[in-house]
């Protein structure tokens, strides 16, 4: 029995090496726990595809499609770790960690990115309206725009040193082309994006006049730098075949992540000191051994948290913090049993047996409850858009009690063996017991 | 016996029947307010270099065109502007005429939710609710399934879980009308913890109850009652004590953020421990010896004064 209690002592203290070890260095490929947006900063988003217009049984390539250019667009920012996502059948979710310039990473992934060709046609009542520039091929009329550009475009200067967008037509667009400059020449070509006429550094639109007939490479003249330069990364992205609306949105400042970890920190740590305060007052020895199966406790979890990983929220660190308080829930329960065993005049390791056995069905039975509320918890979760909070607080509540089932149990019984031997043992105060002899 | 609580037990029906009163009367006056994620809207933290009213940034708001604005200052200063769904282009140029008005100013947070997106939240967060309630009573029944009355000890432990959730909605509704709180999913998944935690206590007591009652301590089912409470009394205190105390760790240094989810803990804690303290087993008493027309004794029914 002794001996056997001594094997599950040195690998408790194992386990515990482990975890201490797990959250201080790397391990398994994990350097840093994992932080939600509202702690770390960035932008959750939400697009809603309006497929009406993509050919039935296509949708879902559509839908592969936006992904994939919304990734091309998202590495000209340059995040780390950036998730994007399908949700659904007709959403994507856009997840970028740290990201601070919001503003620039929402238009860069809102945009259509098409640009359009237009040419000038006389109105009803005489002004010059821009209508877009067609062209027939094999007998239908298509609108001349970039996405007949090849994925090469780039900025330039020329000998002048004036900045130029230079793209090269694919071989549709460049019979397109063809056609349209060829009956243009002399002519203003306007260049609109997203429906508004391209503005050049100087905010006068841009709207060269022909010169010749363009078969192959085109450019683009008067752009300012910073934006030649985002056009063209976002021509060779390519273009999101489906219109997207955005309808959630989540920013939040990095600075303000970084208060938030600061004050939960806090909030962690003073409410396990609080707990473990408590319960050493109350308990005396008995109470100490627990808090140190707190201390393990509060290391496994995090060690837990860090390997799995799981993404930390806010929420999660609430029903982390929560789960502290509900961890000791079965060493009380356990003490007071063994109070009561002890009373009825058992020896202390009698009486320690009997607490822990007898304790066991209740703390069991009471355990379901907040496993049942956690599933439920994390369906709602899964199934809903505003998923991060409520998901994070039910998995780090589950994991928090799971692991508080083991600590209370396992490790607080094998330390209190460990005492029984010894003539600590025989100080019944220290087990706060003697009220109980009245 | 240490502690007569069983014998209160009408004192404690009385205290849970005018609080839940109360909080029926303002439910039923000021409602509950639906936070943006169940009524779709954004809301704005903002934080402005220099000296801000509240009222001139109402003011400058409601002139922007939003009349509906929501403002509340927190802690640290900053400024929660709650508006309907704004778009990329609306929250521009708030944004610049914000900077225009109030000089320099830094968004700290922004939050944004369509209304089709908030319907599916309600729609699934009331499913949630449901199928927490179901969940709850197969828990219930499986759990009692061993005590002598498992069908009385299910339906006071349920008696007993309305009673929190009534107290807690009560609560709420009041500090919504008083300090403008809100109902969003942390409330919901708060409610939902207080729930797990509180039928938790409750199956200890009862668990303690059937104990005795198969070791015979007493004929007297009161007395068994009583004395099940005050052997379980410490450990339930003690519990709650210790969650207490790490709930108003996150209050107090968490904040604004998760307050409704951590104020919904504390009521919930408080009120679960009572209610599984000094409500379902007391109703246990009043079931077996048939005391319900005591309960209803003092209103002025004919039936009452006949008897």
């Amino acid at each position: 029995m002794a001996r056997k209690n001594t094997l599950v002592f040195i690998i408790v203290l194992l386990l515990f090496a482990f975890a201490v070890c797990a959250l201080i260095y790397p391990m398994f490929g994990r350097q840093e726990m994992r932080l939600g947006l509202d702690l770390q900063g960035g932008i959750h988003m939400v697009y809603q595809a309006d497929l009406s217009e993509v050919e039935p049984g296509t949708e879902s390539e559509a839908i592969d499609g936006a992904i994939a250019v919304i990734k091309q667009r998202i590495d000209i920012l340059g995040v780390t770790e950036p998730v994007i996502q399908k949700q659904g059948a007709d959403r994507i979710l856009v997840e970028l960690p740290g990201v601070s310039e919001a503003e620039k990473a929402k238009r860069l992934i809102g945009q259509t990115a098409l640009l359009e060709f237009r040419e000038q046609v006389e109105g009803e009542g005489g002004e010059m309206e821009w209508v877009p520039a067609t062209a027939t091929i094999d007998g239908k009329e298509k609108v001349l725009t970039s996405s007949y550009f090849k994925e090469n475009t780039y900025v330039s200067r020329d000998n002048m040193g004036r900045l130029l967008l230079i793209f090269e037509w694919n071989e549709e667009g460049s019979k397109l082309s063809e056609q349209i400059t060829g009956r243009l020449i002399g002519k203003p070509l306007g260049i609109f994006l997203s429906g508004e006429p391209l503005l050049g550094e100087d905010g006068q639109p841009i709207a060269p006049i022909v010169q010749e007939k363009i078969t192959s490479r085109g450019q683009i003249e008067g752009l300012s730098l910073g934006e030649a330069t985002e056009l063209s990364e976002l021509l060779n992205a390519g273009r999101i075949p489906v219109p997207l609306t955005p309808i959630y949105e989540q920013t939040v400042s990095p600075i303000l992540g970084a208060d938030f970890i600061d004050m939960s920190l806090k909030a962690g740590l003073i409410g396990i000191i609080l707990v473990m305060l408590f319960m050493i007052i109350y308990y005396r020895l008995p109470g100490v051994l627990a808090s140190l199966a707190l201390i393990f406790y509060g290391a496994l979890v995090l060690a837990i948290f860090k390997l799995i990983p799981v993404t930390l929220t806010l929420a999660g660190i609430g029903g982390f913090v929560l789960s502290i308080g509900m961890a000791v829930d079965a060493n009380v329960l356990i003490f007071e049993r063994m109070k009561e065993e002890f009373r009825t005049g058992r020896t202390l390791g009698a009486a320690i047996e009997a607490g822990f056995n007898r304790a066991w069905t209740a703390i069991r039975d009471s355990n379901v409850t907040t496993f049942i509320v956690c599933g439920i918890l994390y369906w709602l979760g899964s199934s809903i858009v505003a998923s991060a909070p409520v998901m994070g607080f039910a998995l780090t509540l589950f994991i928090g009690v799971a692991v508080s089932m083991f600590t209370a149990i396992v490790v607080t019984r094998t330390l209190l063996r460990l005492f029984v031997g010894t003539p600590l043992a025989k100080k019944t105060q220290l087990f706060s017991v003697y009220s109980g002899k009245k | 016996m240490m502690f007569d609580i069983t014998g209160k037990r009408f004192l404690f029906f009385l205290i849970s029947a005018v609080v839940i009163l109360i909080g029926i009367i303002s439910l039923v006056v000021f409602g509950l307010k639906p936070g943006i994620e169940f009524s779709s809207g954004s809301m704005l933290t903002v934080s402005f270099e220099q000296e801000v009213a509240q009222s001139e940034l109402k003011q400058e708001l409601v002139n922007l065109g939003y009349p509906n604005v929501i403002i509340q200052r927190t802690g640290e200063g900053d400024f929660f502007i709650r508006t309907r769904e704004l778009t990329g282009e609306d929250k521009t140029a708030l944004e610049s005429a914000l900077t225009a008005r109030f000089g320099s100013a830094t968004e700290r947070e922004f939050y944004s939710v369509s209304p089709m997106v908030a319907e599916e939240t309600a729609h699934n967060a009331a499913i949630a609710v449901a199928v927490a309630a179901v969940g709850i009573l197969l828990y219930i029944t499986w759990a009692f399934r061993r005590m002598p009355k498992p069908f009385h000890y299910g339906i006071c432990a349920i008696i007993a879980l309305v009673h929190d959730v009534l107290v807690v909605l009560g609560i709420f509704s009041i500090l919504g009308a008083i300090l403008g709180f809100e109902i969003n999913l942390m409330f919901i998944t708060g409610v939902l913890a207080v729930i797990g935690y509180s039928i938790n206590n409750t199956v200890v007591v009862f668990d303690r109850i059937r104990e005795n009652l198969r070791k015979g301590i007493s004929t007297d089912f009161e007395v068994v009652v009583n004395s099940s409470l005050v052997e379980t009394l410490s450990r339930s205190l003690n519990t709650s004590i210790t969650t207490i105390f790490v709930v108003l760790a996150l209050l107090l240094f968490v904040g604004a953020s998760i307050q409704n989810f951590a104020i919904v803990l504390l009521i919930g804690i408080v009120v679960g421990t009572y209610s599984s303290l000094c409500i379902a087993p007391t109703l246990l008493i009043v079931w077996q010896r048939k005391e319900w027309g005591r309960l209803v004794q003092w209103l002025p029914l004919p039936k009452a004064k006949g008897a």
